[in-house]
């Protein structure tokens, strides 16, 4: 059995793949059919995977602000909040940016680099 | 006991101003960065000290003849409804800074705490999603970007070391093999501990000039110690390589291989630490690459021991200062 946070990756992997929303149930499925062809094993999950479980998985999504249910719809269907791109772009943006405790959050092998700072170094790897 | 407080206030006043001045334009901490960063915690723990305990004997000056016998006073009027006549305006007017400056400190370490963890847990569930395992050892993920960025998250046992696409294929195993201890070394080394104190002594008092100096500084003798470590196994060749790379933000388009040898660095002209205004991260780059480039001899012995010393001495006066008259009376 699959831990919960790989069924988040995939179904986080499913969401940022499909177009349109999708049910726990359509989830289910999928997930289920995603068996490696090699040694015939079950994917993720497996057959056995129950849509209780994907349920779990999407409402732990959901929390985390990853995934949004529709309104009105019975059942529930769920998205992406953002795609795989935006989530990256977030990461870097907190990585990459100058918040004041960004420091203090990670550490960075190079902080930023001025303008000058950087020809300098280019020249420094141009020399030989 | 009245000495005692303007003694108090001086040294706040020194610690808050021209003594951070004169050590963030100072040379040395290049050559031994442990040395200064003792001095940096220090010189930060005296100066909140000697900052409240200044206006706490100010303020209890007339009811008690030290700290001790002062704070029984108060604490006699606080709960059991004693008169107060002794203190004058000023005098409580000292407490009460006294008592807010401290409740400001505290809070302001525990709120940045728990912001800095939340952001961190924020990036860590991003990671599981995005980021996959590295072949380079357990708490080692690669991310799906071009350019080369390295960075860790610190996190306990959960600490991970985050490298991009960008900065694998941009580098040669020796130059990643760099990266990754300098990396390392933060977190063995527990920076994020003192990044975090710094941080907060910051936000909580921005307008002083000490705090500002002090987390610039901190920024970049911790980055000095992590390259120390890296130097330990890897040839000072390879990291400057690695930091320029990574700092240039690409490959450069000549051959980086032919840059440097392993003899005969070229001798470019020593940006001195700070030199370029030594503002936020931008000055630390310059002053770790010319550090490595034109180093100096590590701080003798018998200096290092001054400094230590010194360390030594700026926490106990204030401490003796507060604590020894009551224990003595």
């Amino acid at each position: 059995m699959a831990s919960l946070g790989e069924l988040e990756r995939a179904v986080m992997d499913l969401l940022w793949a499909g177009q349109e929303a999708a049910t726990a149930n359509t989830l289910r499925d999928l997930l289920a059919q995603s068996t490696n062809p090699q040694d015939g094993s079950t994917g993720h999950a497996g057959k056995d995977l129950a849509v209780t479980t994907v349920l779990t998985v999407l409402s732990r999504l959901e929390r985390k602000g990853l995934v949004e249910r529709e309104r009105g719809t019975r059942p529930h269907r769920y998205q992406a909040v953002s795609s795989r791109a935006d989530h990256t772009a977030e990461l870097m943006h907190e990585v990459l940016g100058s918040a004041p405790d960004r420091e203090a959050v990670l550490a960075r092998f190079i902080g930023s680099v001025t303008d000058t700072e950087a020809e300098t170094l280019r020249k420094l790897l141009g020399r030989s | 006991m009245f000495w005692t407080s303007y003694f108090l206030a001086v040294l706040a006043i020194v610690l808050a101003w021209p003594v951070p001045i004169l050590l963030s334009r100072a040379q040395w901490p290049a050559r031994s960065p442990f040395t200064a960063m003792l001095l940096w915690q220090a010189i930060a723990l005296a100066g909140g000290l000697s900052m409240i305990g200044a206006m706490l004997v100010y303020g209890l000056e007339p009811v008690g003849d030290n700290l001790v016998s002062g704070l029984r006073a108060l604490a006699g009027m606080v709960f059991n409804n004693a008169p107060t006549t002794d203190l004058g305006f000023w005098h409580i007017f000292a407490l009460s800074a006294a008592a807010l400056l401290t409740a400001h400190l505290v809070f302001t370490l525990l709120l940045t705490y728990y912001k800095i963890q939340r952001q961190r847990r924020r990036h860590r569930e991003l990671l599981d999603l995005l980021a996959s395992p590295s072949a380079d050892g357990p708490g080692t993920v690669v991310l799906n970007v071009d350019s080369p960025v390295a960075y860790c998250l610190p996190g306990g046992a959960r600490s991970v070391t985050v490298l991009s696409d960008g900065l694998m294929s941009a580098l040669e195993p020796d130059e990643l093999r760099a990266v990754l201890i300098h990396e390392n070394a933060h977190l063995s080394q527990r920076h994020h501990l003192l990044l975090w104190a710094f941080a907060a002594w910051r936000q909580a008092l921005p307008w002083l000039p000490t705090t500002r100096l002090a987390q610039e500084s901190v920024n970049s003798l911790i980055e000095m110690l992590a390259d120390d470590v890296a130097l330990k196994t890897e040839s000072k060749a390879t990291l400057i390589r690695a930091i320029a790379i990574v700092a240039s933000g690409s490959p450069a388009a000549p051959d980086p291989r032919l840059a440097f040898g392993e003899s005969g660095l070229p001798d470019v002209e020593a940006g001195q630490p700070g030199a370029t205004g030594g503002t936020g991260s931008s000055g630390t780059t310059a002053s770790r690459v010319s550090r490595l480039l034109s180093p100096r001899p590590p701080l003798p012995e018998a200096l290092r021991a001054a400094v230590l010393a010194a360390c030594a001495l700026l926490l106990a006066v204030p401490t003796a200062l507060l604590l020894v008259p009551g224990l003595l009376g």
